[in-house]
Formats: structure tokens, C-alpha cells, sequence
């Protein structure tokens, strides 16, 4: 299935629950966020695969508010088929939140729009 | 081999205007003012130019309505708009442009009155729809998020960021236009309000009105003018994202190669430089251009700029205006280091002046790290 209205597409997998990012038929290559073009080598052949969630903290920020509205994370997420993306981890103090983290994602709704966000992932036993 | 034209160019008019806080004033009133101020410097006037290189905070045809404005009809007009790294794009361009002949005059202009008019960042930047969700407060998020990721990967420290905005006060200090000149502790900065960790207020640079301006010609007119020439000896660019999630290394940018390229178009190295203009519109900038640009290694910029190495009597002068923290930020900063790089190799920068400056760098830095373009400078005599 040709790819012709990514963020259309990737809203709506969204919708069902799934967070989906590209992969390029070509070259296997990843991509996020999602286009019609493949970057770097302009291939026409990006398809949907699930991604996996797993992700790590690649840098972190809170952003300061004025109480008492609360101040919250944001940060870079490596996921772990290797595009990077903006997120926020969630279910820890912003300020806790700290580089090299392993994440998982979510979907939670936002203002009624599906968004991706991420826990702290439960360490391997 | 490069086909840069070294030498062959040369700014022969500079000029600042409304740095700081210029009530009254539209944006292009004040870019026009420091237009006419940079030509009467240079001994021409606006029926020279036939080149405008220009882009105004938020009309994104300002090329146009800056040419009406100031009653020109340029051959070549560039409007381009990769942020405060623009003003060095220009050079670079316009370099080529005398050099082949097509433009005779390049006036390259920016004013902005974004402090008296707004109080805050005016831009016309609409927020990436992949990034929205999460809130950044974009930039200062997006620069914290290199900040940290430093900061993890060196051990680099908040008091060592504060080395920098101390270093630009000090120089502010020695320069009656800049905005900032009331002294700065390293008390002050580090209980100064946290607004993106790791980046507080006086991490962050300026919101100021201002303008500036600087005329270009080939070397061969620039003989027959008023001032001594300052030489364009190399420049180059690189754009390499948009939005900060999409650097692959937040620690290095692409000053690494735009800088490599202008060296080696200038034909000098770090060590010829006598004085550095960075794009400081956080205090994480001057860190990371000062390893991007070669004055020290990977990793030792937060502890190159200990010990007020690049406060006035350091070893290597840095942002000897003030810079964007505390000389004047009005949204687009990137010509005001180009302006300060030509009166310091003209020796005509008061307290601040640094001794037998030959070669000048001024580097400037678009969207969040996204743009990189630098300019190398030589003095007359150089």
C-alpha cells in the first residue's frame, strides 16, 4: 500500500492503538516522522510496520512552570529501531528523568488526540 | 582547490542602529536607518546598491518591501530565511555574486522591534506538528535538551555555562550600545530562575529591539572608498534539520563543517584568529561552536571557557560586544557578530578593542542549532 497521507495514516493507527512508524522496502531503513519520500535516498517505497515501543532516553528537559501549574517533561526518545522522536516520559518526577533511561511507549489521549508518550520500562530481571 | 573569491570582497560599511530598546520605531524603520548609516560609512548611497540581501522578523516577502521601502530595485534580491545564520548566508553569497560581476553594491540589512512591540521572541515559526504534543518552549527547550545531553556526555557543569553569560557581561560592560552593562555574579546566575532544565533566565540570550547593516563591494572599488576595507577571506554554510530531534549528535553541529569549509576557503586555521563572534543565543552555543570551530578539542569547551578565557584579558576574546546575551538579541542576531568582527579588525572598538586584530570569525547559528554559517574576516593590512 502506497503511502499518500502520512500523518493522516499514522493518526489513524493512532486511533486503533497502534503506534506505527516506516520502514523503506529498499534499504530496511526506519523512519519517523512520517513521509511519502524516504530521507536521504528519495525512495517511493515506505511501508507501515508496528513499532516496537521500546525506546531510550537520549536527552531530557523540564520545562518550568509557575505553580501551580505543574512543570513537565520533555524529551528526545531513541527508539529502538532507531529513529529518534520528541516525547514525554510520564509516571516519574519530569526532573527524574534522566539520560540512558530505558522507556516504553503509550498512547494516551491528549485534548482527544492520540499521542505518543512513554514509562519507565520495567528493568529485566 | 576552492573557488571561493579570498580577499576578492570586503565589507566597507557597518553600522548598528536602536540596540536594546527603540520605542517608536517599525522593524523596517530601523533596518532603513542602519542601511543608510552603513552606506554613509562607506561614502555611497542608496542609488549604489543593486544588490539587497534582507529578511524582515515576520513579512516573509521582506526583501520585496524593503526595496520599496528604501526605493530600490536590486538586480539580485536574497530573502532567504534560515534564521539568525542568514546574515552570514549573505556574505557567502554575495561574495560569489561581486566576485562574477552580477551586483556591484550588496547592502545586507536586518531590524527588528520585537522588545518595545511584543516584549517577547517575535517569529514566524509554526510549531512541527510531531513535536506540538509534547510542549517544548521552543527554542530555549530544544538548546536545553543539547544542553543536557552535554552536560551527560562531558560532565560539564551549570557554573561552567555560567563561565560564558559572565564572560559576555564583562565584555557588555565595555561596550556603551550594549543593553546588559550592570555587573553579573556567579551568584546572580546560578539563582537566576530555571526556565528549560538545565537552562535558567541568564542562560538565555536577550528579547531587544535593534538593527544593522553592512555594504559590500568587490576589493578593487573598496580601494577608492572611505574606510578601510575588511576583507571576506572565507564563508561557508551547512544546513543540517530543523527541529533538534532530528540531530543525530547534540553535541556537534554543523559549525564543524561549515567552519572547516570556510578555513579552508580562507586558507588559515583557528590559530590565525584573533577574535571570535559566535552566535551565543544560549549559553550551550558558545561551548559547542568553540570545539564545532577548532579553538579546542571535543568535550573541552566547558572547561576552555574556566578561568575567564573569553572574558576581556583572556587568552581568546569572545562575543567582545556583549554578544546575544548581553549586548542586544532582536530575533535575528546574526548580523551584529558580523558588525562587531568589522570594528574590531578596523581597531575601532573602544574599551573592548583586542590588540592586532588580523583575522576575525563570526559564526552564526539558525533555528535550534539547524543552520550553520560562517564567516572569516581580514583586516585591510592582512
Amino acid at each position: 500500500m502506497d503511502v499518500t497521507h502520512p500523518d493522516a495514516e499514522f493518526r489513524a493507527f493512532l486511533a486503533q492503538g497502534r503506534f506505527m512508524i516506516q520502514r523503506s522496502k529498499g534499504d530496511g531503513a526506519h523512519v519517523f516522522y512520517p513521509r511519502v519520500v524516504a530521507p536521504g535516498t528519495g525512495a517511493r517505497d515506505l511501508e507501515w510496520v508496528e513499532a516496537s515501543g521500546r525506546g531510550v532516553v537520549y536527552s531530557t528537559t523540564v520545562v518550568r512552570k509557575k505553580p501551580p501549574e505543574p512543570s513537565y517533561n520533555v524529551a528526545l526518545i531513541d527508539l529502538a529501531e532507531g529513529p529518534r522522536m520528541m516525547s514525554r516520559v510520564e509516571g516519574v518526577d519530569p526532573a527524574a528523568v534522566a539520560i540512558g533511561m530505558v522507556v516504553q511507549a503509550r498512547i494516551v489521549d491528549q485534548d482527544g488526540e492520540p499521542v505518543v508518550v512513554f514509562d519507565l520500562a520495567e528493568q529485566p530481571a | 582547490m576552492s573557488d571561493f573569491p579570498r580577499g576578492r570582497t570586503a565589507i566597507v560599511g557597518a553600522a548598528t542602529f536602536g540596540q536594546g530598546k527603540a520605542p517608536g520605531y517599525e522593524s523596517s524603520d530601523l533596518a532603513a536607518i542602519a542601511s543608510v548609516m552603513a552606506l554613509e560609512d562607506a561614502g555611497l548611497s542608496l542609488a549604489d546598491v543593486d544588490g539587497l540581501f534582507f529578511c524582515h522578523p515576520t513579512d516573509t516577502m521582506g526583501g520585496l518591501s524593503f526595496a520599496q521601502y528604501l526605493g530600490i530595485r536590486p538586480k539580485v534580491t536574497d530573502n532567504n530565511r534560515t534564521g539568525g545564520s542568514a546574515f552570514q548566508t549573505y556574505v557567502e553569497h554575495a561574495a560569489y555574486l561581486l566576485d562574477a560581476g552580477a551586483i556591484d553594491y550588496a547592502l545586507i540589512a536586518y531590524g527588528s522591534n520585537q522588545a518595545t512591540a511584543t516584549g517577547k521572541l517575535v517569529s514566524t515559526v509554526q510549531p512541527m506538528r510531531y513535536e506540538a504534543p509534547y510542549r517544548p518552549l521552543n527554542p530555549v527547550s530544544s538548546y536545553a535538551l543539547a544542553a543536557a545531553r552535554y552536560m551527560h556526555q562531558y560532565g560539564a557543569t551549570r557554573e561552567q555555562l555560567g563561565e560564558v553569560a559572565l564572560a559576555a557581561r564583562q565584555w557588555a560592560i565595555l561596550n556603551p550600545e550594549a543593553f546588559k552593562r550592570d555587573p553579573l555574579t556567579m551568584d546572580d546566575y546560578l539563582a537566576s530562575r530555571m526556565v528549560s532544565d538545565p537552562l535558567s533566565v541568564l542562560d538565555c540570550c536577550l528579547v531587544t529591539d535593534g538593527a544593522a547593516a553592512v555594504v559590500m563591494t568587490r576589493a578593487d572599488r573598496a580601494r577608492d572608498l572611505k574606510r578601510a576595507p575588511v576583507k571576506i577571506m572565507g564563508a561557508a554554510a551547512e544546513t543540517h534539520h530543523r527541529e533538534i530531534g532530528w540531530l543525530e549528535d547534540l553535541t556537534v553541529t554543523a559549525a564543524a563543517r561549515s567552519g572547516a569549509r570556510a578555513y579552508e576557503r580562507a586558507g588559515l586555521t583557528p590559530a590565525d584568529i584573533d577574535v571570535v563572534q559566535v552566535y551565543d543565543a544560549f549559553t550551550i552555543n558558545t561551548i559547542l561552536f568553540l570545539e564545532d570551530l577548532g579553538f579546542c578539542a571535543r568535550g573541552e569547551g566547558a572547561r576552555f571557557v574556566q578561568d575567564g578565557r573569553i572574558a576581556p584579558g583572556g587568552a581568546l576574546p569572545v562575543n567582545t560586544n556583549g554578544g546575544g546575551l548581553s549586548c542586544c538579541h532582536p530575533g535575528m542576531y546574526g548580523l551584529f557578530p558580523i558588525v562587531e568582527a568589522v570594528r574590531q579588525l578596523r581597531g575601532e572598538a573602544g574599551d573592548r578593542q583586542v590588540a592586532d586584530a588580523s583575522f576575525a570569525i563570526a559564526h552564526g547559528n539558525g533555528g535550534v542549532l539547524s543552520s550553520q554559517a560562517t564567516v572569516i574576516l581580514g583586516a585591510a593590512d592582512a
